[in-house]
């Protein structure tokens, strides 16, 4: 019984999710992905990187391997499954989460703090925090823009399936803290269980104390203590 | 069965952002070129056989569907040649 921390060709912040979550005293390991899933994992990180280098679309590649079968089954039953960066886009290729992620508005690569608001306080991601509350946790993509279609969108917002926005220090939703053009300054969605979950941003670099500038995100990942 | 090269074209919707579309053109502009709009696709060249030119089709469509293609984000079409 442990997280398994589902590692690609390409992906690299998979040392990182399993470092946090040692530090939060939570059993985790990292899997290949040809070796599939063990049994009745506790709970699934899909990590941060470059799987496949990008080809084709950001998780594109990823999202279509055998390994994802078992990950959609055990998200089903109600195993935790959250996606961080990469693992995001994964998710949302894959059909997890609605929506997708691409390319950001300025066209960079963006390396930087910022500040989220939890939308949501009622599920397992977030059940550390008060609904409203900002947290600062970095982001680190060049494709973490959030699109979906207009009736997607209204769907998304009535369902309450929004867990995060990028938002100002004070927690206001401007266009002026959206760091790379996200619709509705979207930053995390949860799937249609609330045990299923993508991010950009990344809650493990911001765990463990005197690596980052906040320990913020350890509260994301506490849904897996 | 016959050889046949299915072309799918792959673009996005429109109204979606296009940031790199908007660089190249941004440098087009650079280079002294006049232009009022540029937009960027990409194109998968599948060559396979099929019984006939309906059957490629269907196939590359399948390939756009499940893969080639976010619905999410794009519109793609297909056009089948015999190679």
């Amino acid at each position: 019984m442990t997280v398994a921390v589902v590692q690609f060709g390409g992906s690299n912040c998979d040392r990182d999710a399993v470092r946090a979550l040692d530090h939060l005293g939570v059993d985790a390991e990292r899997v290949w992905h040809e070796d599939g899933l063990p049994a009745d994992p506790d709970g699934i990180v899909l990590p941060g990187g470059f799987s496949y280098g990008d080809y084709l679309r950001a998780g594109a590649m990823a999202a279509r391997a055998p390994v994802m079968e078992e990950v959609r089954a055990a998200a089903d039953d109600g195993v935790p499954v959250i996606g961080i960066c990469n693992g995001a886009q994964i998710g949302s290729e894959s059909g997890l989460t609605p929506g997708t992620f691409t390319t950001n508005a300025s066209a960079r690569f963006q390396c930087e703090p910022v500040h989220l608001r939890v939308e949501r306080a009622d599920t397992p991601w977030t059940a550390a925090y008060d609904e409203g509350d900002v947290i600062e946790v970095p982001i680190a993509h060049g494709e973490g823009r959030f699109e979906i279609g207009e009736d997607a969108h209204a769907d998304l917002v009535a369902d309450d399936r929004v867990l995060f926005r990028y938002c100002d220090a004070d927690g206001n939703v401007t266009d002026a803290a959206n760091p790379n053009g996200s619709t509705d300054n979207v930053a995390g969605v949860l799937g249609e269980r609330e045990t299923v979950a993508v991010l950009m941003p990344h809650p493990e670099r911001a765990t463990l104390p005197d690596l980052g500038r906040s320990v913020d995100g350890a509260g994301i990942l506490e849904a897996f203590a | 069965m016959t050889a046949y090269t299915a072309t799918v074209t792959v673009r996005l919707k429109r109204g979606v952002l296009d940031p790199e579309a908007e660089t190249t053109q941004q440098a087009l502009e650079r280079l002294g070129f006049e232009l009022s709009d540029l937009r960027s696709a990409d194109r998968f060249e599948v060559d396979l056989d099929a019984a006939d030119a309906d059957e490629a089709a269907a196939r590359a469509d399948e390939m756009a569907e499940r893969l080639l293609a976010n619905p999410t984000i794009h519109d793609y079409d297909v056009a089948v040649a015999e190679r």
